[in-house]
């Protein structure tokens, strides 16, 4: 099954707390394949190591035991600086609480990624005007292209949420990440924010990986991976 | 205070004090700064007590310009009758010469007769050389003469006609205040022996003192009253050991009260601190008051509670300064040794320790109650709705902390100030440049964000951004480090104009030689054309008292001490130095009235007189008036024909009255010359010559003079400069208070920034833009207030033309940026240990 076109290889994961002097085991040999392209929802209750999960399949974090290969490459295997470079170039993020830097606009957010990438050191003109303008097709794309110049607290959350998935896309990523993406927002901006985040990922041909406690963006995915006690539920 | 912010300020208590505890401590500098000056002042003021009739050397002093005239000898006599001791001191400046060596230097001289002092002892090299200084046939001298002059024991000295051995030094006279031993190096003789060198009939600068041992139970006071009349009469000053005690705890006082106020500076730059970390810990509080709010806590309960939190920080934070100022204390003492009148032994004061730390608890509670306000208006609907901040409009509450701010700041100046009204303008001074330096720092601020090119590299543009993330407090650490950066500027910028114009000043000659006698004039002019450089001119110099003016003489304007606006007393008794001239010196202009050439020939039998405009102002007099002149016993007539604005600074030959010429003929006069001599080699032979053909002459060495300036200059500035750096120190503290306040804040951006791709090196890069750019917006708010402030000093009170010192401001702004990025990195460095998840988790939202 996991063949050649498997995205995400996930063998053995487990991943164990320290906690007011004890362990504790927030996830227990987890085995999980994503293939390319696909559409991937983690669902469980809290505490049941989702997000965990996501934070060990995504290299921010090491696991306790076992291994991740993503797009190929044996996460462990590489120094803290080269995941960074790894995650800058093939995997995008979108959070629950949005994370946007609120001292810059949305469209500065956006092109972060294309500037740690090291495009807006280049210099060259030429570069940075096609990040820029990619920048501003995102944002169109999520419906913001009026508000580039505006900072993230004089947005709403939706529309923070839609400048952080543009974000994500920035720099074309292969996997892309969301935690909780419609967590903090209400039905019906967080059904706009999953259709949009299901649009580009489709025309980008991205595999997604998400974590949601909303069963109505659980029933798009292909695959629904339900988590407990640590554990992929029979 | 309600019992349930008592039960509750504990529980929080590990939590508040990881947030404020660190923040607390930018006020124990200021803490620390005044315990220690407080109790230093008190070991000082202590100490000169138990000495104090040693530090006169005396139970009391008489002292005078000129020989004690026979009222007060009457008075000397009368006392002796009585049973008291009667020594006598003789003291004026003249030249020594140490023939082995050949080399010279103006030294006070001092005739001692047997007996001074009454109370101490004088330690000397051999010992006990000092009781038997009146039998012995040589002088005692400073140490410091001896290496000056290359001598050694043994030694021939050549003071004025007597050539005899120094026979030791003198390492310790009880007498000795300060850095009197600095000012110029001592010799001493016995009286007879000091009598034969002949320096007396010249008269330069001579001193009378008696010293008096009283009968046991006569009070000093009670024989200062019983003659204070015949005293007075003849200005003859009178000291008692009280006296001579106050003196010197006054100069303490004044020492310890300017020291204060820097101590005060950086306790209100602490308090800042304290706001600033108060404000951002209240934000984060915010939400959980709203909660206490929900489940039935009343306002005043909540508000109670993080009072009591803060203040509990604040008396922490004081208790850490009052250690460290005791701490400091015992190390004033040797490094200020040399300026201190007596030995001092660090004792720890209770009241000192106490004041300080009340100081501090207060200092930290004022500044905290205003930020803190803002819980007391929270509403409960914060715990299930995040709301924008609450509504801080106008309160009576506000208004109370406000005032309750400005009166402490006014309080703690009065008191910490000289004078309660040098203490208000200190106050107004701290609001004023407050509230200047933040208008600048917002101003800078704000420009910042606006034209920071867009072109600069990422980490560079991230950082400057980072500046006005929400509750960075960006405004208040510009203050506080913009505060530091302004005195230690504006220290710098004047000290480099000062050293520029003493350079100046110095280079229009190195020597001045006075005391030349009419016969002598010859011999010296001869000199002068082989060793001077420039064309050599003797100025004539005649000493003179005034002896009535516009008719009314001296003694009956004195005597009238009902009259209004009469002159001061000193104008009236001073012995003047005048001279005679045809033109006008450079460095004059006539101010009113015309000088002799544009004037019609003289009366004959009345001189025409030039004064110097601040004298006539003091001598209430002007063009047209009559002033008489009493020289060596005659009396000279003089009409004043004009008034000369004068420019003091430099060496160039200025009197307060200038005679036409032919106005001072037939008095006694002796001369003065600048002389420019190049080298120190020539400087000393010509001084050698000089001192060789014509021992009575003195010679002033302005290279000695400049050298011991610029020294002088360079330790006020170097203790200043140091107080200085203690606020600097302090703004450093709120600095980092302010950066470990974001620090969540700050963690999370780079957690953030790790999640999405960023390198290590590229989050630190971030970082050190953002710190290096907080310096350099503080070093340059409080560098442009340096420049103007050291621009207004420099042209109003030294009255020199001021170039800004650009390499010196341009050191500084290196310094304060490169310090702020090392002080930036060292608060942030725990978080951005843990990893990048941790990270966020922690943060949350």
């Amino acid at each position: 099954m996991a063949g050649q076109l498997a995205m995400i290889e996930a063998r053995g994961l487990s991943r164990t707390f320290m906690s007011g002097g004890r362990p504790v085991q927030a996830l227990a040999e987890v085995d999980l394949v994503v293939e390319a392209r696909a559409f991937v929802a983690i669902v469980g209750p809290s505490g049941s190591g989702k997000t965990t999960l996501l934070g060990l399949l995504a290299g921010l974090d090491r696991p306790t035991a076992g291994r991740v290969i993503l797009d190929g490459s044996d996460l462990a295997a590489m120094t803290e600086d080269e995941r960074a470079r790894f995650r800058v170039n093939r995997v995008g993020f979108v959070f629950q609480t949005f994370h946007l830097l609120p001292t810059l606009t949305a469209l500065e957010n956006v092109l972060v990624p294309v500037e740690l990438a090291g495009a807006g050191r280049r210099r060259r003109r030429e570069a940075a005007r096609r990040a820029r303008d990619r920048a501003l097709d995102l944002l169109d794309r999520v419906g913001l292209a009026e508000r580039a110049g505006h900072y993230p607290v004089q947005l709403s959350g939706g529309e923070r949420q839609r400048v952080a998935l543009a974000r994500a896309f920035a720099n074309r990523p292969r996997v892309l990440f969301a935690d909780e993406p419609t967590g903090n927002l209400d039905a019906e901006t967080g059904a706009r924010v999953a259709a949009i985040m299901e649009e580009l990922n489709r025309d980008a041909g991205t595999t997604l990986v998400l974590v949601t406690h909303d069963a109505e963006l659980a029933e798009r995915a292909d695959r629904v991976v339900p988590l407990a006690g640590g554990r992929v539920a029979a | 205070m309600a019992p349930f912010a008592f039960r509750m300020a504990p529980r929080e208590w590990r939590f508040t004090f990881r947030r404020l505890g660190v923040h607390m401590t930018s006020i124990s500098v200021g803490v620390a700064a005044l315990v220690a000056l407080h109790s230093f002042r008190n070991d000082v003021v202590r100490s000169i007590e138990e000495d104090k009739r040693s530090l006169l050397g005396a139970d009391a002093r008489l002292s005078a310009g000129r020989e004690f005239p026979d009222s007060v000898e009457a008075v000397l006599d009368s006392l002796a009758a009585a049973g008291a001791e009667v020594s006598r001191v003789t003291s004026l400046a003249s030249m020594a010469l140490v023939e082995k060596s050949g080399l010279t230097r103006l030294v006070r001289a001092r005739g001692v007769e047997p007996g001074f002092p009454y109370h101490g002892t004088v330690t000397t090299r051999p010992p006990g050389l000092w009781p038997r200084l009146g039998d012995l046939d040589g002088f005692l001298v400073d140490p410091a003469l001896l290496v000056q002059l290359q001598a050694s024991p043994g030694d021939t000295l050549r003071l004025g006609d007597v050539r005899a051995p120094v026979l030791g030094t003198v390492e310790g006279l009880p007498t000795d205040v300060g850095m009197q031993a600095a000012a110029g190096p001592r010799v001493f003789a016995g009286a007879e022996l000091f009598g034969e060198t002949g320096l007396l009939a010249f008269g330069s600068l001579v001193r009378y003192r008696a010293y008096v041992r009283l009968p046991d139970g006569v009070d000093p006071d009670e024989v200062e009253d019983a003659h204070a009349e015949t005293l007075r009469a003849a200005d003859v000053s009178f000291r008692t050991p009280t006296e001579q005690m106050r003196s010197l705890t006054r100069s303490a006082d004044l020492l310890a009260d300017f020291l204060g106020l820097v101590g005060l500076a950086a306790l209100l730059l602490g308090g800042v601190g304290v706001g600033s970390a108060v404000n951002v810990y209240v934000r984060g509080k915010l939400t959980p008051a709203a909660a206490l709010l929900c489940v039935g806590a009343t306002r005043r309960q909540v508000f109670s509670t993080y009072l009591l939190q803060a203040t509990s920080m604040g008396v922490l934070g004081s208790a850490v300064g009052v250690a460290a100022g005791l701490g400091l204390q015992r190390f004033l003492p040797p490094f200020v040794g040399d300026v201190l009148p007596v030995e001092v032994t660090p004792q720890v004061s209770p009241a000192a320790a106490a004041f300080g730390l009340f100081l501090g608890a207060w200092v930290a509670f004022v500044f905290a109650l205003l930020p803190l306000l803002h819980v007391r208006r929270v509403s409960p609907l914060q715990a299930l709705r995040h709301a924008a901040d609450p509504q801080v409009g106008w309160d009576w509450a506000r208004g109370a902390a406000l005032a309750a701010l400005a009166a402490t700041v006014l309080a703690l100046a009065m008191l910490e100030a000289p004078s309660a009204q040098a203490g208000a303008a200190f106050a107004i001074a701290i609001a004023v440049g407050a509230g200047i330096l933040w208008c600048v720092a917002v101003l800078l601020a704000r420009a910042t964000r606006r034209f920071f090119p867009k072109r600069a590299g990422y980490a560079v543009r991230q950082g400057v951004a980072n500046l006005f993330r929400p509750g960075n407090q960006t405004v208040a650490v510009t203050l506080a480090l913009g505060a530091g950066v302004f005195v230690v500027g504006a220290i710098s910028q004047l000290e480099r104009n000062l050293t520029r114009e003493l350079s100046v000043q110095f280079d229009a000659a190195d020597l001045i030689v006075f005391d030349v006698q009419p016969a002598q004039e010859a011999g010296v002019g001869a000199l002068l054309q082989e060793f001077s450089e420039s064309e050599p001119e003797l100025t004539p110099v005649v000493t003179a008292r005034i002896a009535a003016v516009n008719g009314r003489a001296v003694a009956d304007i004195l005597a009238d001490t009902a009259a209004r606006d009469s002159p001061p007393r000193w104008a009236l008794r001073n012995e003047y130095r005048n001279t005679f001239r045809q033109d006008l010196r450079p460095s004059e202009t006539v101010a009113a009235g015309a000088w002799w050439d544009e004037l019609p020939p003289a009366d004959s039998g009345r001189a025409r007189v030039s004064l110097a405009q601040g004298l006539a102002e003091d001598l209430r007099v002007d063009v047209g008036d009559r002033i008489t002149w009493s020289v060596g016993g005659r009396e000279i007539a003089s009409r004043v024909s004009s008034l000369r604005d004068i420019d003091w600074n430099g060496f160039d030959m200025n009197f307060m009255a200038v005679f036409e010429p032919g106005g001072l003929d037939d008095v006694a006069r002796t001369s003065v010359a600048a002389v420019r001599v190049v080298g120190d080699t020539a400087r000393a032979e010509f001084q050698r010559a000089l001192v060789r053909d014509h021992p009575n002459i003195s010679v002033l060495d302005l290279q000695v003079i400049r050298a011991t300036v610029e020294s002088v200059l360079g330790k006020v500035l170097g203790v200043v400069a140091l107080l200085a750096g203690l606020c600097s120190g302090a703004g450093l503290f709120v600095m980092a208070g302010a950066i470990a306040s974001t620090r969540t804040q700050r963690a999370r951006e780079g957690a953030l920034l790790r999640v999405l791709g960023g390198r290590a090196r590229q989050v630190r890069a971030v970082l050190v833009s953002e710190y290096a750019a907080l310096g350099s917006l503080a070093a340059l708010a409080g560098g442009l207030l340096a420049v103007a402030a050291s621009w207004l000093l420099s042209e109003h009170l030294f009255e020199m033309p001021y170039s800004p010192a650009l390499a010196a401001a341009l050191l500084l702004w290196l310094a304060v940026a490169g310090l702020a990025v090392v002080v930036g990195m060292a608060s942030g460095r725990s978080r951005n240990r843990s990893g990048p998840l941790a990270a966020l988790r922690e943060a949350g939202d």
